[in-house]
C-alpha cells in the first residue's frame, strides 16, 4: 500500500530538526533511515501528521570511538557501524549484533539510533544497549538529557522519547580488559526477526576464570531483559579447573528467570527453552573469547 | 521548508546519470516515483515493506530498498536502476550477461532486483566465498528459481567482471 499524507520537513540543521519537532508536537515523527518506519506507513499502521527527515542533517552521521566506548550519531548507518574496524575494536558487540539486522541492503540505509527509537522487542541493538549500560543522548528544543538504557526501552515500541524529543546519539560503553562478548540469536530464516537472541559479556580475573556474566535478551519480553549471571556463573565453575564451566547450568539458570510470550511463531515454553540454549553457547563462546583475549 | 501534506514538490534527482525532476507529494515512495513520475518501470514493486528486495536500486552507488524511502528524500543523489546498469548501446553488464547465461531468471519480476544488488555486491567484493554471495543477495526473494541457478550467475559475473579490460 502507499503512505498517509504528511506534512513533511527536511531540515538541514539540528536546530532547525529540533524547532520542526517542538512545533509538530504529538503529531511528529523523525524519519531517519526509514526501514521500520516507512514499512509501518505502508502498511497504515502509523500516520504521522508531520513528519521530520533528519537525512540532510550530515553533522548528525558521526561515529566517534575512543577508548572508552563507541558514540553513533543519529544518522550513521548500520552499514557504516558494522564496517567499522575500530568500533568493532572497541566493543565487538555492535559488529556482531548488526550482522545479524535485516539484510545488507537494509542496512544501508538503517540507521543503529533509529533502531534504538524504535524499541522493537526483538530488534538486537536495544539488547545490547541494555547489556552494556549504555546511554542515548536527547536533544529538544529547551534541553537536552541523557536517558540511560534501563530507562529509555518503556514498551514494545515504545520509548522515553517525548514529543518533541530527538535522540541524537547512543553512547557504547567499551568493554573492560579479558572480557569475551557473543551474539546468538535464531530466526526462522536468517534476516528474519529473531524468535529469540541474547548477548552476552564474561569476564575473567587474572588467573582466566569466570569472575563475571550477564547477559541481555531480545524477543523475550516487552523490553529487553538483562540478566546477571555472575552467581550462578560462580557456583558452576565452583571444583572445576580454569576455563571450565558448566555453562548449561547457567543457561538453565536463566531460563528459569525469563518469561516469554507466546505468538504464532513459536510458544512460550519454547522460547525459553530457546533463550537458555542460547545462553549457554553465547557464555561459553565469550568465555573461551575472553581467555584467548588475555595473551 | 515545510511540504503540506497535499502539496506537489519539484523533486529533482541524477537517474541513471542524467538530472530528471517531476513535480510529486512528499509521501510518494522513490520506487514509485521512478515508475509513474519518471517512466522508468525497470524497478519493480513487490511487497512494498522492503522484504522482497524486488525494488532495489542504488543510491550514490548503494543498493537500497526504493520502497522504504520517499523520493523528496533522495532529491539531489544520485540512482541507478536496472535501466542504467548495460553499457553503450544496450550491451548488457556482465552481471546480466550471467544471469541469462547461468538462466538465473525464469519470470523475471524480481530479477532487477538482483541485478542491483548483485552489481554493488560484485563491485565492493570482486571475489565472494559461497557464504557471501549467499548473505549478499539474502535479502532479494525468487519464486521461481530455488535460487541455485542465481548463485550460479553470481558466480559467472565475478568471472565475466575478472575478465573484463579495467
Amino acid at each position: 500500500m502507499k503512505p498517509p499524507a504528511f506534512a513533511y520537513h527536511a531540515p538541514d540543521t539540528l536546530g532547525a530538526a529540533l524547532a520542526a519537532l517542538a512545533e509538530a508536537g504529538d503529531g511528529g515523527k523523525v524519519l531517519a533511515g526509514g526501514q521500520s518506519l516507512v514499512p509501518l506507513l505502508n502498511m497504515r499502521l502509523a500516520a504521522p501528521a508531520e513528519l521530520v527527515d533528519i537525512n540532510r542533517i550530515t553533522a548528525l552521521d558521526t561515529l566517534e570511538v575512543t577508548a572508552g566506548g563507541v558514540r553513533v550519531g543519529a544518522l550513521a548507518r548500520h552499514s557504516r557501524v558494522e564496517r567499522s574496524d575500530a568500533a568493532a575494536g572497541v566493543q565487538p558487540l555492535l559488529r556482531r549484533a548488526l550482522e545479524n539486522v535485516a539484510h545488507p541492503v537494509i542496512r544501508n540505509r538503517g540507521t543503529v539510533v533509529g533502531s534504538l527509537a524504535h524499541a522493537d522487542p526483538a530488534a538486537e541493538l536495544p539488547a545490547v544497549l541494555a547489556l552494556l549500560d549504555g546511554t542515548v543522548e536527547v536533544r529538544s528544543a529547551t534541553g537536552r538529557r541523557t536517558v540511560p538504557a534501563g530507562a529509555f526501552f518503556t514498551g514494545p515500541l515504545e520509548s522515553a522519547l517525548l514529543p518533541g524529543e530527538l535522540a541524537v546519539s547512543a553512547f557504547f560503553p567499551a568493554l573492560p580488559p579479558r572480557t569475551g562478548t557473543a551474539f546468538r540469536e535464531l530466526s526462522r530464516r536468517h534476516g528474519d526477526y529473531a524468535l529469540a537472541g541474547v548477548a552476552v559479556t564474561v569476564g575473567l580475573d587474572e588467573d582466566l576464570r569466570v569472575a563475571t556474566a550477564r547477559a541481555g535478551y531480545l524477543g523475550v519480553a516487552a523490553t529487553p531483559v538483562v540478566l546477571d549471571l555472575t552467581g550462578p556463573a560462580l557456583a558452576a565453575q565452583e571444583g572445576r579447573p580454569a576455563g571450565e564451566c558448566d555453562w548449561a547450568e547457567v543457561g538453565g539458570y536463566a531460563a528459569a528467570r525469563l518469561d516469554p510470550e507466546p505468538d504464532i511463531h513459536a510458544s512460550a515454553e519454547y522460547r525459553r527453552t530457546l533463550a537458555g540454549v542460547l545462553t549457554e553457547r553465547a557464555l561459553r563462546a565469550a568465555a573461551a573469547e575472553g581467555g584467548r583475549s588475555d595473551s | 521548508m515545510r511540504l503540506g501534506p497535499a502539496e506537489h514538490h519539484e523533486i529533482e534527482m541524477t537517474v541513471n546519470g542524467t538530472p530528471r525532476s517531476a513535480p510529486a507529494p512528499a509521501r510518494r515512495l522513490l520506487s514509485d516515483f521512478l515508475r509513474h513520475d519518471l517512466g522508468l518501470t525497470g524497478t519493480h514493486v513487490g511487497c512494498e515493506h522492503g522484504v522482497c528486495g524486488c525494488c532495489t536500486v542504488l543510491l550514490d552507488g548503494e543498493p537500497v530498498r526504493s520502497c522504504l524511502m520517499f523520493a523528496v528524500t533522495a532529491a539531489g543523489h544520485s540512482i541507478t536502476t536496472v535501466e542504467g546498469l548495460a553499457g553503450a548501446g544496450g550491451a548488457l553488464s556482465p552481471v546480466q550477461r550471467a544471469f541469462q547465461e547461468c538462466h538465473g531468471l525464469q519470470c523475471g519480476f524480481c530479477t532487477p532486483g538482483f541485478l542491483c544488488t548483485v552489481t554493488a555486491l560484485l563491485r565492493d567484493n570482486p571475489r565472494p566465498t559461497d557464504d557471501e554471495v549467499l548473505e549478499g543477495v539474502s535479502g532479494n526473494l525468487c519464486r521461481c528459481t530455488g535460487y541455485q541457478n542465481i548463485v550460479k550467475s553470481v558466480r559467472r559475473a565475478a568471472e565475466l567482471l575478472a575478465e573484463e579490460p579495467t
